[in-house]
């Protein structure tokens, strides 16, 4: 393979983990607050509906992005609800807040925009262009370094950047604030924050926020950045992936960096392998698909090191009285 | 903990599941007023075309059939305090038992084909939850993330068996070949012909079987009792001598199995093939069934012909209401996976106020609870 192909391949890398990079950080914050989230598709996939519907109508990817987040929040407020003040199961609110998106966004887009679930193609300012970083043009010509800088760095949309920038935001919260050391807490030993004197249902709530508007960032991508609109069940359970990709990356930002990438690198791959051949044998594109999960499924066994989430998940606080 | 105030069982039961079965109606009307259609003529349609006519009751039962062995899947598993959220993936790679059993025998007769294709869908439904089980017993991985991940490798290998494995070379679309004779379950309809055209079959008689058959499990039998006192407390039933590994695998197993039953209504009574994605989310349907149905067989019953009305009330409603698709009933699944699970809390503190107010004896109880136990 010669320079340009693996470039390209790690160019399509870099697009790929994007969504799944945000919506994994999404989930970092609440799962380390201790609420387990298999909402993160749910959310994503209501974000993406809202910002292409938005940018379809209003004609800005911004106002489109603005939805998307805000409809994101939203449903993770719900959720958020269910789980910290209502004490529900968070599996169970998880998998309603999938399914609930799932049906409603294809239900309204039909009714919207009747166009089999799908919202209107979007123009020029609809969605977000490409940026060519500083000087992208005139290093082109370097060898090596120059097709690198313009090809793989530059030319990204900004969720990109964002969500790459996210890991070092979240890696400096968690670690040297204080709400990150509270919300590492929580995650660990809510009694113990509550004796301290802090809420943990504050806490909470802020993590399920935190979450909700990085998803919607994560599903935004989807149909204003990656895609010119919405389509229907867009998201393709990549939240599911993200999910892995947090478990795999044992709930730490930067490691989640590169486990999203490998996992984006694993998409990209399958896409260009449809009937490629390694080594003599034809991989089934099938496989390489289902890499991430059984990845994780031999992770979570502990097979290659053992992958032990915030001790405090899944559990509802109940205050002592 | 603060001390619960009690309210009768049949408020438990049956009141509190109502009142939030009523909420997601509730919203689920307001959704369908939103898109500017009348939610009351919206029932009507519904409950006509699910209820109205000999087909239209026919496609009710078969949907409820599915609804059935994947409720009971989650129920089963529930008791003994495990979430199988992978009714799907097990459903679907059950297929693989009944296509090819199915297949074999296509040339013998039902009575010997449905018996071993049972067995065989079993086996692989349940040996698809038996993995997830196995790694939560012996390895401590969370059953619900292993349950997700199998859901998606299920349909990655379905995808490959079916193309590259089932599909026959002269045909072009992602099918097997399609049964004949016996492999297919007979259907209602040869016996009654108020069914018309409904794909209704013998395998609603098997998940009859199978409500009767868990009920016994549950209740009336020792396995059954181990696997509640591990629902109840993991601490308790391993100080009661009850190996907690052991239990957690043969309930996946079970639950599996059960799950893998859908397999045997639509390979060899509705679709008479395989064909990709044939469980089209029944598994996640069990799941609001289960939680509904208070992971009580008659509850169950209740909840999958509610939900299989809802399915075939909603086909309906597409052609009497071409504003509602056929996603309405996905989002009315969602309320009420929504309502009765997860803000399962959400009437109970109001409900107890109110049968505090209500009945003195209710009170005189509450009161002797509060007082009797010290809070810890």
């Amino acid at each position: 393979m010669d320079l340009a192909s693996v470039l390209s391949i790690l160019d399509a890398t870099i697009r790929l983990s994007t969504p799944l990079l945000l919506a994994c950080l999404a989930g970092l914050y609440s799962e380390r607050a201790g609420l387990f989230d298999i909402g993160l598709e749910g959310k994503m996939l209501a974000a993406a509906f809202a910002a292409g519907a938005v940018a379809a109508i209003t004609g800005s990817a911004w106002l489109g992005l603005l939805a998307g987040m805000a409809v994101s929040l939203s449903t993770a407020l719900l959720q958020g609800v269910a789980a910290i003040t209502l004490k529900g199961n968070q599996l169970i609110a998880g998998v309603a807040i999938n399914m609930l998106a799932a049906g409603m966004t294809t239900f309204l887009g039909q009714t919207w925009f009747s166009q089999g679930g799908r919202t209107p193609a979007l123009g020029e300012g609809g969605r977000f262009s490409p940026i060519t970083l500083p000087f992208a043009s005139e290093l082109a010509g370097v060898p090596i370094l120059g097709p690198i800088y313009s090809d793989l760095i530059s030319g990204h949309y900004l969720l990109v950047y964002i969500a790459f920038i996210m890991v070092a935001v979240t890696a400096y919260v968690l670690y040297r604030t204080r709400f990150g050391l509270r919300l590492r807490a929580v995650g660990e030993n809510p009694k113990a924050v509550d004796t301290a004197g802090i809420s943990v249902v504050k806490l909470r709530y802020q993590a399920v926020i935190i979450t909700g508007l990085l998803c919607g960032l994560a599903g935004a991508y989807f149909s204003i950045a990656q895609g010119s609109g919405f389509g229907n069940n867009m998201t393709a359970g990549k939240g599911y992936i993200a999910l892995a990709a947090l478990i795999f990356a044992k709930w730490k930002p930067v490691p989640a960096m590169f486990t999203c990438l490998l996992f984006g690198f694993l998409d990209a791959l399958q896409i260009r392998l449809q009937s490629a051949q390694l080594f003599g044998i034809e991989v089934p594109v099938q496989a390489i698909q289902a890499l991430p999960y059984i990845l994780t499924v031999i992770l979570l066994a502990g097979f290659i090191g053992k992958a032990v989430g915030p001790k405090a998940g899944g559990v509802p606080y109940t205050k002592e009285r | 903990m603060s001390a619960r105030r009690p309210i009768p069982r049949w408020a438990d039961v049956a009141l509190l599941p109502a009142i939030n079965l009523l909420m997601a109606f509730l919203v689920s009307g307001l959704v369908v007023l939103m898109i500017g259609e009348n939610p009351f003529q919206a029932v009507q349609v519904i409950i006509y075309g699910a209820f109205g006519y000999g087909d239209g009751l026919g496609y009710t039962l078969y949907y409820a059939t599915n609804f059935i062995f994947t409720g009971l899947a989650v129920a089963v598993a529930a008791h003994a305090g495990l979430f199988n959220i992978g009714g799907d993936g097990q459903a679907y790679v059950a297929g693989l038992g009944a296509i090819v059993v199915a297949l074999a025998l296509d040339q013998t007769h039902w009575l010997l084909a449905m018996p071993l294709a049972v067995l065989a869908s079993a086996a692989v439904g349940g040996f698809w939850a038996f993995i997830p089980g196995y790694l939560q017993a012996k390895r401590g991985s969370h059953v619900v993330i292993t349950t997700i991940m199998f859901n998606f490798i299920a349909s990655a290998l379905m995808v490959y068996m079916v193309n590259r494995v089932l599909k026959p070379a002269s045909t072009m679309a992602p099918e097997s070949e399609t049964l004949d004779v016996a492999g297919r379950v007979p259907q209602l309809r040869q016996f009654l012909s108020f069914f018309g055209y409904s794909p209704v079959n013998l395998s609603i008689v098997l998940a009859v079987a199978a409500l009767i058959g868990c009920y016994i499990l549950i209740w009336h039998t020792k396995f059954g009792y181990a696997m509640r006192v591990l629902g109840a407390n993991p601490t308790a039933s391993r100080y009661a001598g009850i190996s907690n590994s052991k239990m957690i695998m043969i309930t996946m197993t079970i639950s599996g199995a059960l799950a893998g039953m859908v397999a045997i209504n639509e390979v060899m009574g509705t679709q008479n093939r395989l064909v990709l994605d044939f469980v089209a989310g029944a598994g996640f349907v069990g799941i609001a069934v289960a939680l509904m149905g208070r992971n009580h067989p008659i509850g169950i019953l209740l909840a999958a012909l509610l939900f299989g009305a809802l399915y075939q009330g909603g086909q309906e409603l597409q052609f009497v209401m071409p504003a509602v698709t056929k996603e309405m009933i996905v989002v009315i699944q969602a309320l009420v996976i929504l309502f009765t699970g997860a803000m399962e809390g959400l009437f109970r503190p109001s409900l107890e106020r109110a049968f505090m107010l209500l009945s003195p004896e209710q009170k005189a109880e509450a009161i002797a609870v509060s007082t009797a136990k010290p809070e810890s």
